[in-house]
């Protein structure tokens, strides 16, 4: 309703402009003044959800908080907890697992995925096999990630799961085990379910860049007796490069947030030993009322995501600064 | 940085290489080689291993305790039967939890996509001054861990009285993704043709008509891709909707879902049918959404 004068406001201005537009090649612009009426919404929005909370989070990580009397202001002492803290390094230890589980595996695997249903079986046994693979890989994606965990989650069952009877069957008892309940192997069953979450995502943004790959420079390179291998790591990776810096990323960025799979399954357990940034925060906001300390954990997560991506974006731009030198 | 040209959101995505390969294709089809299909017979174990997890939740859910206990998780049902998700479905109440979710996607989705569209408008079509800053602003935003709102955000809820209710999940959620949005439009609209907008103010039409008449129909491709991914992202989000939707009766299918686990009373074939019942709802739209999703999958990343 607010939008109604507004609109009415319009005709007059944009008549100006028109005045200018038949002489598209001399002046050629619209006016453009006035524009930034229609920020407004989003900006007011993203200033109360966004920005202040952000900072008053920041503020809170300088404070002896609890949830109930007002927060007291204690300087460095959170930060300097923090460094000391061996849970919060052992937090940020369970993340590099997790971006071994998330970012490395799921591309180096994807990468080679798209390239087998790309070149090899979308070539010689027809593009509908490739496509229906491609989709079959990607079924994992589209599952709320708690539900994904779950649905892995219940075949590591410690009694009477499925893998557990599996290796049973195959006369490998001895290796049966409570995969989520015990230390040694909790964390990698955690990666597990995120290699599984995360395979499908990598295969589908390659498989589409690999169609920007010209075939004629592949027939080349063959002639010249360049092997598959070769001709993969030349040809199609450095063309699809930029996929590939999106996808580390956006992957990088997602496993530094998880949580689900965490609260979920283990909660942080057993020990600390899965233990992750977000869920530690978590626990200090809602169960330790350790507010201000858990304000610390979340700005300090954020730090790390922030750098992390301006470091990526740093070395992508530098990459094809060096590509178009070329 | 990462942006996205129209041309690319529409274009669809075709696995088996460009069109004019057809030749090429027919011509080799007939040399495969034993290594292709073992390389075929690999992708399709990658497939199953894949795969089994779902099959085998799917078996497991149609079964009683007793037939898991007697059969294990290898084998067929025994006889088909739905206690496990009745039990489930009368314990969570899930019609209602499911009306949760559905309500709050769609709002956000459609409040998301509004909030993008007027945004776009005036950092893409408007160029509107530190328009590279404003996009940083809001690609910061969507990047940002939500651990580092959730204090501040779970205060400030509860001192409007809007703790424990939908309207807070919504109201974050359609920042969040708008914030997306802005960003994705921003560069689509960075490249809308500069003459039907001039054509458009010859004729008369003001700002917002041409917002509304011109710009919003010709995206229209685009924005149902956003508004899909908007609906399906928060669909699945976990941590926000748990520390907010805190009685039973506001929960979303995964929270309701994650939150029994553990649960004395949810035996292993209830387990099953719980996670069954939490991945058929994105298992549809799935099906439903497939071309648009994967024509935007794709779009997100290509230059």
């Amino acid at each position: 309703m607010a939008t109604v004068p507004l609109s009415q406001a319009k005709p007059g201005r944009t008549q100006g402009s028109a005045g200018d537009g038949p002489t598209p090649k001399k002046g050629g612009r619209l006016n453009l003044s006035g524009y930034w009426l229609y920020l407004i919404p989003g900006f007011i929005l993203i200033t109360l959800i966004v920005i202040v909370p952000l900072v008053w989070n920041i503020y809170l990580s300088f404070t002896s908080y609890r949830g109930i009397r007002p927060p007291k202001w204690i300087g460095f002492d959170n930060w300097i907890e923090l460094f000391a803290d061996g849970k919060f390094w052992t937090s940020f230890g369970n993340s590099v697992a997790l971006i071994i589980a998330m970012v490395i595996i799921p591309t180096l695997v994807g990468l080679v995925l798209a390239a087998m249903l790309f070149d090899l079986i979308g070539k010689k046994f027809g593009g509908r096999l490739a496509s229906f693979l491609r989709a079959t890989y990607y079924l994992p994606q589209i599952l709320p990630v708690a539900v994904g965990a779950i649905v892995i989650g219940w075949i590591l069952r410690p009694d009477n799961g499925a893998l557990n009877e599996i290796l049973g069957a195959v006369g490998l008892s001895g290796l049966e085990h409570n995969w989520l309940g015990s230390p040694d192997t909790a964390l990698l069953s955690i990666m597990a379910v995120m290699v599984w979450i995360q395979i499908g995502y990598p295969v589908v943004i390659f498989m589409a860049a690999l169609q920007r790959v010209d075939p004629e420079l592949y027939e080349a390179a063959e002639l010249d007796g360049a092997n598959w291998f070769q001709r993969f790591r030349s040809i199609t990776v450095t063309i699809i490069r930029p996929e590939i810096f999106v996808v580390t990323l956006t992957s990088t960025i997602a496993a530094l947030k998880v949580f689900g799979p965490i609260y979920t399954l283990t909660r942080g357990g057993p020990g600390n030993s899965t233990i992750v940034p977000s869920y530690y925060s978590y626990s200090e906001f809602f169960q330790s009322q350790q507010v201000g300390y858990g304000a610390t954990i979340a700005t300090a997560l954020t730090i790390v995501i922030v750098v992390v991506s301006v470091f990526f974006i740093k070395a992508q731009n530098r990459a094809e600064e060096a590509e178009s030198d070329r | 940085m990462a942006t996205i040209a129209p041309q690319s959101v529409r274009s669809t995505v075709d696995p088996t290489g460009k069109r004019d390969n057809t030749f090429k294709v027919r011509k080799r089809k007939s040399n495969r080689t034993v290594g292709d299909w073992f390389i075929l017979l690999a992708a399709i174990i990658v497939g199953l291993l894949i795969v089994v997890p779902f099959y085998l939740i799917i078996i497991n859910s149609f079964k009683t305790a007793g037939d898991y206990a007697t059969g294990g998780a290898l084998q067929w049902p025994a006889q088909i039967s739905f206690d496990g998700i009745t039990k489930f479905w009368n314990r969570v109440n899930f019609p209602e939890k499911l009306w949760n979710s559905i309500l709050i996607s769609t709002v956000v989705a459609f409040l998301a996509m509004i909030v993008s569209v007027l945004n776009a408008y005036a950092i893409g079509i408007g160029r509107v001054k530190g328009r590279t800053w404003i996009v940083v602003l809001f690609l910061l935003a969507n990047v940002l861990p939500q651990e580092a709102l959730l204090y501040p955000l779970y205060f400030m809820f509860k001192s409007i009285g809007l703790y424990d209710n939908v309207w807070s999940v919504i109201i974050i959620f359609t920042v969040i993704q708008s914030a997306f949005g802005t960003y994705l439009l921003s560069s689509v609209y960075g490249t809308f043709p500069k003459e039907i907008l001039e054509a458009a103010s010859l004729d008369g039409a003001s700002r917002w008509t041409i917002l509304w008449r011109v710009i919003v129909p010709i995206s229209r491709p685009t924005l149902s891709v956003l508004l899909i991914f908007f609906f399906i992202w928060t669909w699945n989000e976990f941590l926000i909707p748990l520390t907010f939707l805190v009685s039973n009766s506001n929960q979303t299918v995964p929270i309701a879902i994650a939150s029994l686990q553990g649960d004395r009373l949810m035996d292993v074939t209830t387990t099953s049918a719980s996670a069954l019942l939490g991945l058929i709802p994105t298992l549809i739209f799935f099906l439903i959404f497939q071309r648009t999703l994967t024509r935007g999958i794709t779009a997100g990343a290509v230059k």
